[in-house]
């Protein structure tokens, strides 16, 4: 449980406007200046102290990825911040009320971060159907800029800094860095080959670090109060501080919430979601940490606890953290089938594996969910999911099969029983 | 589905001008020189918009959509070969590459809405609107879209309506709101229950002395 003095985003919900002059009450742009007159090496290092890890989904060591940019002053190149707003993962909408209500401490976080990696630039790639949140962005630019807090010297530090905007089109694959960043040059968003590496050839082919917005919205906060104070939230040394979990489904009360990092996934959803519908043993599974992430049993969500290396011990993953709760009522072979069709429908086609797979996927799964099928199609169908998963250029390939190889391993029994009374039915 | 790219298609003008330089001009400042294919994005966008400001004042309305003519237009302006536009513009969801009614309904269904009810609230709104998903309505005023999680699942299920969200939906509150929009009337963006963003419908669980302070509760 997190109290209330060691919350990151106090206007999360939007009780007060997102505008410079209250973001400067809630404490944004104090002294931005004095964090950056300690130099780059220091703010790697509170960011390494502090242990955060990527907000965006891979859990990368925030800190780690910054110090793989190069000298600036040696590449000859301009370097680039790109900050990934292209929120699509189902079950994940956190990002958009950083922007909507608490957008300085995106920027803020975005000189900060900007300056440790030697960019002058920083482009914020937001998802097309975000409208209104990149119209407040945008006016928190304009007053940001007004109030010299951006541009030449930018809040007095003597580096200058810019902020763009771009908003996407309706991608779900250019959440994927390196198809953000193809989309940010004016091309169809296709992820890139790895390597290079976007630290090495990012954007226009120069040094780039690709970040979510939760990454760099906390950074900020995390300076301010150093990286030992987030590092000693959380359970343990790597999975530290606070996170925002969005909480929709078969709950009570929906919501977004931060939390500390490691909440039981229990208590997370009594205490903030009003519980299970129905009560806690009403519940029949989970997707703990946005679509990609297989789906929990109900025995394993009693204990569960809500962290990167929790849930990849439970097969699992904290991913965006964005868990969606279904009760008994649950066709949960239908609310499969129903990700596999994203999938599908969101494939950049690129890779053979994916295009073709992800089809052959949610076909298959369409006739699970009637139980129109062989019991082996079940062993076909988890046989097939491991021939796309970690033979694509990226990891949406992955994506795809995950949910089905979590169906498959926690409700085998329910998708066989389907099948036998179809047959029974039909015969 | 929307329509697909035509650009033989009787309803292609023969030609596209952007009324407001200064804002092709905004636009490409943001990149750096040399770069300018970047701005084919926002530039298609902008051609969207304006379609769908001529489409407001026509007599019979209609939405933006971006004709073959702007897409060229672009090309010019950001000097490449028109394929190059063509295959953005076919890439992504949100440009409408044929016409569209004035309000484009977009109707979110994946799990997290699925599981609160979208399937309800897509049958009602396919029954108020007497057309399906995919469809225009004869008075040019709705377009019908299924479309993928639109990042909004706690406040599930909802509805984006040209630039704008409608949140916490039951099958009654979505037919109210197609009808304000048919009447013209003013309607509330965000949720439909009065739930202030995403805090919890029954009141907030963190923060509760500032809550206080702000009103909330």
């Amino acid at each position: 449980m997190l109290n209330d003095q060691d919350r990151i985003f106090t206007n999360l919900y939007g009780w007060e406007p997102f505008n410079l002059k209250d973001a400067k009450k809630r404490g944004d742009w104090d002294k931005t200046a004095s964090l950056i007159k300690k130099g780059r090496e220091w703010i790697i290092d509170e960011m390494k102290k502090s242990g955060l890890r990527g907000r965006g989904g891979a859990g990368f060591p925030t800190g780690l990825k910054w110090s793989f940019m190069p000298d600036h002053t040696k590449t000859g190149k301009p370097h680039y911040l790109v900050i990934n707003a292209d929120e699509s993962e189902p079950g994940t909408c956190k990002d958009r009320d950083i922007m909507r209500n608490d957008p300085h401490k995106l920027l803020e976080g975005a000189l900060l971060a900007g300056f440790a990696m030697g960019a002058h630039a920083a482009y914020i790639y937001i998802r097309g159907e975000f409208f209104n949140e990149s119209s407040a962005l945008v006016q928190a630019i304009n007053e940001a800029y007004d109030a010299g807090l951006l541009g030449k010297n930018a809040a007095k530090s003597g580096w200058d800094f810019d902020i763009y905007l771009h908003r996407g089109a309706g991608a779900y694959i250019c959440g994927e860095e390196t198809a953000l960043l193809n989309s940010l040059e004016g091309r169809k968003g296709q992820p890139r080959n790895k390597p290079p590496f976007p630290a090495m050839a990012g954007l226009y082919s120069c040094p780039t670090t690709v970040n979510n917005v939760e990454t760099i919205a906390v950074t900020p906060t995390i300076l301010r109060r150093g990286g030992d104070w987030f590092a000693g939230l959380g359970r343990d040394e790597k999975n530290t501080g606070t996170k925002l979990f969005c909480i929709s489904g078969h709950v009570n009360n929906p919501c977004n919430v931060e939390e500390v990092m490691g909440i039981p996934l229990k208590e997370l959803i009594e205490k903030h979601a009003g519980g299970v519908r129905g009560g806690w043993d009403n519940l029949k599974a989970i997707i703990p940490g946005g679509s990609s992430t297989p789906l929990l049993p109900k025995d394993i969500c009693d204990t569960v606890l809500m962290d990167f290396d929790s849930l990849r011990e439970a097969q699992s993953g904290l991913g965006t953290a964005g868990v969606i709760v279904m009760d008994q009522s649950t066709d949960v072979v239908y609310a499969i089938a129903r990700l596999s069709y994203f999938y599908m429908h969101e494939s950049c086609g690129q890779c053979t594996p994916c295009r073709e797979g992800t089809g052959w996927l949610y076909r298959v799964m369409q006739r699970m969910v009637k139980g129109n099928a062989t019991v082996d199609e079940i062993d076909m169908l988890l046989d097939v999911s491991k021939e796309i998963e970690g033979h694509t250029i990226c990891a949406h390939g992955d994506a795809s099969a995950w949910p089905i190889q979590g169906l498959i391993r926690h409700f085998r029994p329910e998708m066989e029983a389907r099948i036998l009374e179809y047959r029974k039915a039909a015969a | 589905m929307k329509k697909p790219f035509d650009q033989h298609a009787d309803y292609q003008p023969a030609t596209f001008k952007f009324k407001s330089k200064k804002k092709v001009e905004d636009i490409l400042s943001r990149y750096p020189s040399g770069k300018e294919r970047s701005a084919i994005m926002p530039l298609l966008d902008l051609a969207q918009r304006q379609v769908a400001d001529e489409g407001a004042k026509a007599k019979k309305p209609y939405g933006g959509w971006i004709p073959r003519a702007a897409m060229d237009e672009i090309a010019t302006i950001v000097g490449q070969p028109p394929i190059k536009v063509y295959e953005v513009a076919t890439f992504y969801s949100m440009y409408n590459l044929a016409p569209v009614g004035k309000y484009l309904v977009q109707l979110c269904t994946t799990t997290p809405c699925w599981l609160c009810g979208s399937a309800q609230v897509v049958e009602a709104v396919e029954k108020f609107l007497k057309i399906h998903v995919g469809e225009t309505t004869k008075d040019g005023l709705f377009t019908l879209v299924e479309v993928e999680c639109l990042g909004a699942c706690v406040n599930a299920p909802m509805i984006q309506v040209n630039d704008d969200y409608y949140e916490d939906l039951t099958a009654e509150s979505v037919v109210q709101l197609l009808k304000d929009l048919k009447d013209g009337k003013k309607v509330s963006v965000g949720s439909q229950t009065g739930r202030k963003g995403s805090m919890a419908l029954s009141g907030p669980t963190t923060l509760e002395d500032q809550a206080k302070k702000s009103g909330v509760a």
